[in-house]
């Protein structure tokens, strides 16, 4: 039971990691309809630009806010330069800039800041308390960060006019743009948040897992399941989804690991929890196939 | 073009043979492809993207020692021109990469080419060619098969022999010890712990309560950390690489979990695994060395050292030294140097392996005191000796005597 | 939810009826052209290795032609093709090696599995659209390697150490080095698949495909029977991309889970989207593209590095997203349907 309890916990704070990254995923997706293969490599690139801010000496937080901000610069100047004389090309194309700009970030940060890892400060005071024999500050702290850029995106889309003509932009660009939303602007905007979110994230994650170019290769991966399996156009879903599945690899593995030392028999272990984890999404997504928290869209004909 | 190079080479052949007959006193020039006069082609690969490009370095190091070397008149005169080729740790592209090392740039010989998925993969073709595999950058036990596999050759000591070293020092050292493994998915964890497991033996298998694996592609190792503490180990072996060496001190910290802490050589470095996880949480760690980490203060004034160090400066202006992995490639550089030396004016690929099958007690740079690459006819394991050591603040603390495992 | 919007002109092109005559001679200029690599082979202007890697663009046009069936003419995104290459990697070496299975034999199994394996996944898969069948995929290309390590799967496969295999030998003392005869059973074997390709596309199947994939609504009240076309379709594309997998393994002589990452399904991906998502001579072009983009972006690379000074010590992958961009942005369409573009604009 003890067990248990720690490897949900562990979950949890994994699943924070994949959160941010769906939150960022989810962003894009609302504000331009696509889903972006380089996000993880942007946040990644993001983050080194935090240490060496960090490096030279500044407060982690101010250092996340200067780096948040340019990155919120560098995916508008993405948009506008490299995306937008794409807008009438086909989705795959589109895809295949993704990978492009993915390569591009990945080799560059290893170019620069070489490959081998670099510790990053967590910003979280490292106390002990009832229970962080269960959960670290960090990881607390993670979740907490999570769970307030949802409120802060939930409150944006929701309560402000922007947040709703850049969805109107994203859903119905021919409408938006008579009603006079300026469409373009509106998915450079997605993007420069996005990219924003993606530091965040980054910085959230890199204490946890040390700062390297891979870093977000296979985190991307779980922060698509959890966006997708919570629907990707939902904030809170995304989240949620992230949380779930952190929580279902590390009970896949402490059930088969279960089961191996009661019967002898091995079934599952370390080594399928992701695919496990993946089987049970496909699944999830195959019964409600806009996942569990997306509404089901009427095409009109 | 096969065909008249066959002819060409027969031709050479016999008249080398013709010459030889002549006269054993002149000093015979042989070669084979890859070698004349005034070069020494040696090939590459090299995980230079990819999960495994922190490894990278290791290949910009040897070019940087032969860049070194040819600055200084070469190799018995002849320059050194290594081609490296990135292979994204994956063994498809080592093939394609091999083959065309070998059959487009027709080097002598593959050397150091890096990672036991691509060695393993390229093993058959460079003995089916004949080109010699020397001093392969994995720890893996296959690379010491000289009866089935004459062309292959490793370098560091094999990962059984240290898996064995630890169970032994366990043994020795633990009463009822219950040993927890954490073991990286692949052939380099299996090859660990496979030792590990003979190195206890039949009967004191069963002590190895908890056997936990991950895979590279894991974010973290948190959840597997978890089972091993909760599984009521007090012996910690650690099979992983760096990053997820770091990630598993800094956890097991974290949950409070305090076992004896043993630790592979692959991860023995303080810039790339302690000072990331906390050298306050690496204190006491255990693990088996061979070379010296530059880094250590212990080693400021041995004269390996220094010259690593002034090399590296003028070489390597932008290399982060803390990374240890420049010292493998300066040190695995000097035995491919020493061989080359050795092999004189008769570049074959034949004396080649001759040469590095004859090495006797030689101290390669940056190795530890008492530490010699001895290799003969029957033994294709250069290194076979390692210290134990432990962390000790900044510092690795020596103990016990160089544990040699010679030849098996 | 985004449709996925593949170019129709280009297709109309390709598929048209042509003249059994043009055919005949259409097939001589290809054999003529295939011919030429082992001609350049037996006169010693190629080299072995310069044969393996042409060898390779037409095992990757093969896997690329697949993947363009089921996405470029059917509608269906897939991010994890490589999953059906690994598949029928591992049945050609897992024959070969455990059963000695003539290596020839192999490619009908691979087809098989692959197809059933394809039909099973794409069943479920249909109530799935658009990111969230590539979610499906995605997956898919991330738990076909880690099966290949199951511990119960050991047994066949050699698990993480993978499965060496030896090149045959050209048949009947024929004068050919491994190399050169694999190549022309490479070679033999996708002009049989394109030319089955272009004959499924000419068919009822074919436009029921495509209909689908248009104007799905329309295709349904049609009487098309969607589901069943669509898992048909997905049977048929794992089929061309399993017996890419199985030359693959046969002409490399070795096979394991690290060989079949996700990068082997963007590859894919990226080759048919690169070529012409449409187009079965953008399969062709995609196939090339996949075998030699990377090495001209190594060599670029080095030679960008030495002339320029640059501060930093580039990467081929930079110069390899920079590719990927300029190529899209020029030719949205792929190279394929660029040209065709290109020649339209020269012919008026």
């Amino acid at each position: 039971m003890e067990q248990f309890i720690q490897q949900v916990a562990s979950g949890l704070a994994n699943g924070a990691i994949y959160a941010c990254v769906a939150l960022a995923l989810v962003m894009i997706f609302v504000a331009t309809d696509h889903l972006n293969f380089a996000q993880g490599e942007m946040a990644m690139f993001s983050t080194y630009l935090t240490w060496q801010l960090i490096q030279w000496g500044l407060n982690f937080w101010v250092a996340l806010a200067f780096s948040a901000g340019l990155s919120f610069l560098i995916g508008i100047i993405i948009e506008r330069f490299i995306l937008r004389p794409l807008h009438g090309a086909p989705v795959l194309s589109n895809v295949v800039v993704f990978i492009g700009l993915l390569a591009i970030f990945h080799s560059l940060a290893g170019a620069i800041w070489s490959h081998t890892i670099k510790a990053f400060p967590s910003p979280f005071p490292n106390v002990t308390f009832a229970g962080s024999g269960y959960i670290g500050p960090h990881q607390i702290g993670m979740i907490a960060v999570s769970l307030l850029l949802l409120f802060a995106l939930f409150a944006f889309f929701r309560f402000t006019s922007l947040g709703l003509a850049m969805r109107a932009a994203a859903q119905n660009p021919a409408s938006a743009r008579l009603v006079g939303v300026r469409v373009d602007w509106m998915l450079a905007l997605g993007w420069g948040l996005a990219a924003a979110i993606g530091a965040i994230a980054g910085a959230m994650v890199a204490p946890a897992v040390y700062l390297e170019p891979n870093m977000m290769a296979s985190i991307l991966l779980y922060g698509f399941a959890g966006a997708l399996v919570g629907g990707i156009a939902n904030p809170a879903g995304a989240v949620a989804g992230g949380f779930l599945v952190g929580v279902l690899e590390n009970l896949v593995a402490y059930f088969g690991n279960m089961l191996e030392k009661a019967t002898g028999l091995y079934v599952v272990g370390n080594g399928e929890k992701l695919m496990v984890a993946l089987a049970i999404v496909i699944a999830i997504l195959t019964l409600k196939p806009n996942g569990l928290f997306g509404r089901t869209i009427v095409k009109r004909v | 073009m096969t065909i008249n190079r066959r002819i060409i080479l027969t031709a050479s052949a016999s008249a080398l043979a013709a010459s030889l007959s002549l006269s054993s006193a002149f000093a015979q020039k042989k070669y084979d492809e890859g070698a004349s006069d005034t070069e020494i082609k040696i090939g590459n690969t090299m995980p230079y993207s990819g999960n495994a490009s922190a490894y990278g370095n290791i290949g910009r190091t040897i070019e940087a020692v032969f860049k070194m070397v040819n600055e200084s008149g070469g190799i018995n005169g002849r320059k050194v021109n290594f081609v490296t080729y990135d292979d994204g740790y994956a063994p498809p592209k080592t093939v394609e990469m091999v083959r065309k090392l070998v059959e487009e740039d027709k080097v002598l010989a593959l050397f150091n080419t890096l990672g036991t998925p691509g060695n393993t993969a390229i093993h058959k073709y460079m003995n089916a060619k004949k080109v010699p595999q020397m001093f392969v950058a994995t720890g893996a036990s296959k690379w010491g098969q000289p009866k089935d596999f004459a062309w292959t050759m490793g370098w560091q000591p094999d990962y059984q022999t240290e898996g064995a070293i630890y169970a032994k020092h366990i043994l020795e050292t633990q009463k009822d010890a219950k040993i927890g493994v954490l073991m990286q998915n692949d052939d380099y964890g299996k090859d660990y712990f496979n030792g590990f497991k003979a190195g206890l033996g039949k009967d004191n298998e069963k002590m190895i309560v908890q056997l936990s694996t991950y895979e590279v592609t894991d974010p973290t190792v948190d959840s597997q950390m978890i089972q091993l503490k909760n599984s009521g180990a007090n012996v910690f072996f650690n099979i992983t690489t760096p990053k997820f060496a770091a990630q598993a001190i800094k956890k097991a910290a974290e949950i409070g979990w305090k076992p004896v802490h043993y630790l592979n050589n692959v991860s023995s470095s303080f810039g790339t695994v302690f000072v990331p996880a906390g050298v306050e949480a690496s204190q006491g760690i255990i693990l088996a060395l061979y070379r010296k980490d530059a880094n250590d203060p212990q080693w400021n004034d041995a004269a390996d050292v220094k010259a690593y160090r002034a090399f590296a400066a003028k070489y390597m202006p932008q290399a982060n030294l803390k990374d240890d992995t420049h010292n493998y490639g300066y040190s695995v550089a000097h035995t491919m140097i020493e061989v080359l030396k050795k092999a004189g004016d008769n570049l074959t690929r034949e004396n080649l392996m001759k040469q590095a099958a004859s090495l006797q007690g030689f101290e390669a740079p940056l190795l530890l005191p008492g530490i010699k690459i001895n290799t003969s006819p029957t033994d294709f394991y250069p290194i076979q000796a390692v210290q134990l050591a432990r962390v000790k603040g900044n510092s690795f603390e020596m103990f016990g005597k160089v544990m040699a495992n010679e030849s098996k | 939810m985004a449709t996925i919007d593949t170019t129709a002109p280009i297709s109309a092109a390709v598929t048209a009826p042509k003249p059994a005559l043009s055919n005949m001679a259409g097939l001589a200029i290809i054999v003529g052209l295939a011919a030429l690599p082992v001609i350049g082979a037996q006169l010693g202007l190629l080299s072995n290795f310069t044969i393996l890697q042409i060898s390779l663009m037409v095992v990757y046009a093969i896997a690329v032609l697949g993947l363009n069936l089921l996405t470029g003419f059917n509608g269906q995104i897939s991010l994890g093709h490589g999953a059906f290459f690994a598949v029928g990697a591992y049945c050609a070496a897992i024959l070969i090696d455990r059963y000695n299975a003539n290596y020839l034999l192999t490619l009908p199994v691979a087809a098989i599995v692959c197809f059933v394996i394809g039909y099973l996944f794409g069943l479920p898969a249909l109530r799935l659209e658009g990111h969230y069948l590539a979610l499906a995929t995605f997956g898919l290309a991330i738990a076909v390697p880690q099966m290949l390590k199951y511990r119960h799967l050991e047994p066949l496969t050699n698990g993480v150490q993978g499965i060496n295999l030896i090149k045959p030998d050209a048949p009947f003392g024929l004068p050919f080095s491994g190399d050169v005869w694999m190549y022309i059973i490479v070679v033999i074997v996708a002009i049989i698949m394109f030319w089955l390709a272009r004959n499924l596309l000419d068919s009822r199947v074919g436009r029921a495909m495509r209909a689908i994939r248009d104007q799905p609504l329309a295709a349904d009240t049609m009487g098309i029977n969607t589901a069943r076309t669509k898992a048909v379709t997905f049977g048929v594309s794992a089929i061309y991309v399993g017996i890419a997998g199985a030359l693959h393994a046969i002409i490399f002589e070795f096979v394991s889970p690290d060989s079949f990452r996700f990068e082997l399904s963007v590859a894919i991906l990226v080759g048919a989207v690169v070529g012409g998502i449409a187009s079965l001579p953008g399969a062709l072009i995609g196939g090339i593209f996949v075998q030699v983009i990377e090495k001209y972006a190594d060599a670029l690379t080095k030679k960008l590095t030495n002339t320029m000074h640059l501060p930093i010590e580039l990467e081929p992958w930079t110069i390899y997203g920079i590719a990927l961009i300029a190529l899209m942005y020029l030719m949205p369409n792929g190279i394929a349907g660029g040209l065709a573009s290109l020649w339209r604009k020269v012919r008026h």
